[in-house]
């Protein structure tokens, strides 16, 4: 019980490596960076382990289990603790950030070996792993929030990892700035947890909330504002629709923070918080729908811009918008466990994606254009075959990790949409997008590793990367192989492990009246004989759905890139303008600048700065600076030196004070 | 016996007292000034003294030896600054004696 009762020497392992390479990294050599960095997140990973061994002893009555180390902060009835707490949400959170951390520390180590700031890199990621953790083990909103803003803070400084080069400085801030515009909701959304509950713990809000009736649907109560206001601040950090746009910049920082931070951990953030906040929004079927559809819809639109990417990078980034618009998805149609069960094995396979990636542009030194790629099946072998492992899982490839939790969540919207046209829609959506995602991540696939090579094959020396790298890329292989499998019984009709573990989070405080709550509708059914029923014959056809799509996806790329090949250009300028469109990304970046970022632009210098800073507020000093000024020098004439002309002033002084006390006599007199 | 009357000392104060005041303005040289400022005090010693014959009380005549002691210090002070001036500018003339100002 040793660790449950010091849940903070895990945070306090990654803020040590930090702290030492941060300060005194300068002097060490590579490989002592290497063992700091590697070695906290190790020891990080391995204190997990044991911790989660000691979770399995607790008895469920413990659980949450709250460790509470002092009070932070107290104004009136607002009190802050600072307090840790560990569920079965948070533990699978805690595997997942730990040990995903861990495999991309090591491949860091290959990667960046030839980087300047090696220290430095090593101290954000670090620094990063504690904010991460700091995340998802906080007991209360402020906790988390730290841990939030720490979180964005350090994708700053390692999208803008090369500061010299202006893109990337400018995607950090970019970056920052669109997930500023979710964290104003956020933080306007836990002023009102607060005002509501009087409390920011989270097992305080849960308790109070379990004895509120729900919103009734379609209508605007408390619950629904807080939960809108919540879900905004999970808008931004997770790139949903209308605050992607920073992410796909993001792909300017070094690619294993794009594995980590804008795939694997960070930028799911905002799905942990929708789960960890299920009582809130299982009562707001509102916000439920809200979060439905923007999940569908990002999953759907996000995948489109995805076809026409051929930067392999943006490619990814914009199917990691996708793919957290499904967890999404999940979330919304009450679905909690399926959407983390995708947040987990999307870590897994995007992950590795992301690093394969990486070893990829590593082996054609630095290029990242798809079209400067092809026929490196050969020649990176561990590369090719780990890669083509994530795509498989990634399209949903029965048997591979992706199948089980993006069936899960089509088949919880398809189960939802039972109840409501909308929801049908959203499925639909959910349903092409799987086909497309096939469709574009072969099409990466076909590009990169088959057909002929399109690079200069006497100037660009092909090699397989180290084994630092490839190890990690191993492991994440066969986690994208066999991760799903923890939810196998599920297509046997039996209920899930990871769902049945997740249980008790997601049902302790769910409503009775439960909003469209498909998974334990789903749960409960199967659990029993149910299966035979025609309902669940119908359901379980239609899980086949997203496989034919996602196989029509794989022909479509394999005949437009390995079959003739000649044929996508064809297409292009055929389609002519819908394709500019696409290839654009939709003009969103375009239009963004023209309606916000200019307007505001043209504001802030013609109205704020050069009217308000410099006319107003700097009028005013300066007026009242020149006013005592020229007071001062008129008054300076006074004083002229001359004893006699002061001896002249104090006559004159007491003159009028005689006069005025005569005055003052006389009326007094009277 | 015909007592004179207070204002007549009064009177006899405040012209003393003017007379002083503009001596110690329109005078240039500073020995002159000085012997204004001693005018000037013992004006208002004049004064303290009518005051305490007419009201019978020894208050005035206190305040009076204080002044005349005052003064005293005040005449050796300004004796010796006047004798510095004039060890270091070799005149008497207050109007050159202006390094007071800004």
């Amino acid at each position: 019980m040793f660790l449950l009762n010091h849940l903070w020497i895990i945070l306090a392992l990654p803020l040590a490596g930090a702290a030492v390479n941060g300060l005194l990294g300068k002097t060490f050599s590579k490989s002592t960076v290497n063992a700091v960095a590697v070695g906290s997140v190790s020891l990080a990973f391995l204190a997990v382990a044991e911790l989660v061994r000691e979770f399995f002893q607790l008895s469920p009555d413990q659980i949450p289990y709250v460790g509470n180390y002092f009070t932070w902060m107290t104004a009136g009835t607002f009190r802050v603790d600072f307090a840790l707490q560990i569920d079965q949400l948070t533990v699978v959170m805690l595997l997942v950030v730990s040990f995903v951390g861990m495999l991309i520390h090591i491949y860091s180590t290959g990667y960046m070996a030839h980087e300047g700031g090696y220290y430095r890199f090593f101290c954000y990621l670090n620094l990063f792993m504690f904010f991460m953790l700091t995340l998802v083990l906080g007991a209360n909103l402020i906790v988390m929030f730290v841990g939030w803003e720490g979180v964005g803070l350090c994708s700053y400084l390692l999208i803008g990892f090369y500061f010299l080069k202006k893109s990337a400085a400018d995607a950090g801030k970019k970056a920052f700035i669109v997930t500023r515009i979710g964290d104003f909701g956020f933080t306007v959304g836990i002023l009102l947890v607060f005002f509501t509950f009087g409390t920011v713990a989270f097992g305080d809000i849960f308790k109070q909330v379990a004895s509120w009736p729900s919103d009734p649907a379609g209508h605007m109560g408390t619950l629904t504002i807080i939960c809108l206001l919540l879900f905004t601040g999970a808008i931004g950090k997770s790139a949903q629709l209308p605050l992607y746009v920073w992410l796909p910049d993001a792909m300017e920082g070094p690619t294993p923070v794009s594995a980590l931070i804008h795939a694997a951990t960070m930028v799911t953030a905002g799905v942990y918080m929708v789960a960890r906040m299920n009582p809130l929004f299982s009562r707001s079927p509102m916000a439920m729908l809200a979060v439905a559809t923007v999940g569908a819809l990002t999953a759907f639109y996000s995948a489109t811009i995805g076809i026409c990417q051929t930067d392999i990078k943006k490619v990814l980034a914009y199917s990691t918008v996708s793919q957290l618009g499904y967890m999404f998805l999940g979330c919304g149609v009450g679905a909690y466990s399926a959407g983390i069960f995708h947040l987990m094995t999307h870590a897994f396979f995007k992950g590795l994606l992301f690093l394969a990636a990486g070893s990829v542009i590593h082996a054609v030194g630095g290029d990242q254009e798809m079209f400067h790629m092809g026929g490196l099946r050969k020649k990176i072998p561990i590369t090719f075959w780990t890669m083509f492992a994530a795509t498989l899982a990634i399209a949903g490839a029965p048997g591979f990790a992706g199948f089980f939790s993006k069936d899960e969540i089509l088949e919880a919207t398809r189960a939802a949409s039972a109840a409501s046209t909308p929801i049908f829609v959203l499925w639909l959506l959910a349903v092409a997008a799987a086909g497309i995602t096939s469709f574009y991540m072969f099409r990466l696939l076909f590009l990169t590793f088959f057909g002929k090579p399109r690079y200069d094959e006497h100037k660009v020396h092909v090699h397989e990367s180290p084994r630092n790298m490839t190890v990690p890329l191993i492991f994440l292989a066969i986690l994208s192989v066999v991760g799903g499998w923890v939810a196998a019984p599920h297509f046997a009709g039996g209920t899930d492990y990871f769902e049945k573990f997740l249980h008790p989070v997601f049902s302790t405080y769910a409503p009775a009246d439960a909003v469209g709550n498909a998974a334990d509708a789903m749960a409960a059914s199967s659990g029993g004989e149910a299966t035979t029923s025609a309902g669940m014959e119908i359901v379980h056809s239609l899980t086949g759905w997203p496989v034919i799509v996602a196989l029509l996806g794989f022909l479509l790329a394999w005949w437009l890139y390995i079959k003739s090949p000649e044929i996508p250009k064809k297409i292009a300028k055929s389609a002519g303008g819908l394709y500019t469109l696409v290839f654009n990304k939709y003009y969103v970046d375009e239009i963004y600048l023209a309606l916000i970022v200019r307007p505001l632009l043209w504001i802030s210098t013609n109205v704020l700065w050069h009217v308000v800073d410099e006319g107003i507020i700097d009028g005013a000093l300066h007026g009242i600076a020149r006013g005592a000024q020229e007071s001062g020098g008129q008054a300076r004439q006074l004083q002229s030196g001359n004893a006699r002309s002061y001896a002249a002033w104090v006559v004159i002084g007491a003159v009028g004070f005689t006069v005025l006390l005569l005055v003052l006599w006389t009326k007094v007199v009277q | 016996m015909s007592v004179v009357p207070v204002s007549y000392y009064l009177i006899l104060s405040a012209i003393l007292f003017g007379l002083g005041v503009v001596a110690f303005v329109f005078k240039r040289n500073i020995i002159t000034i000085f012997m204004a400022i001693e005018l000037m005090l013992n004006a208002v010693n004049l004064a303290f003294v009518a005051f305490a014959r007419a009201w019978n009380q020894l208050d005035g005549l206190v305040f009076v030896f204080f002044v005349i002691v005052v003064a005293a210090a005040e005449a050796a002070v300004g004796l010796a600054i006047v004798m510095t001036i004039v060890h270091n500018r070799q005149t008497l003339n207050v109007e050159r004696v202006n390094l007071l100002k800004l």
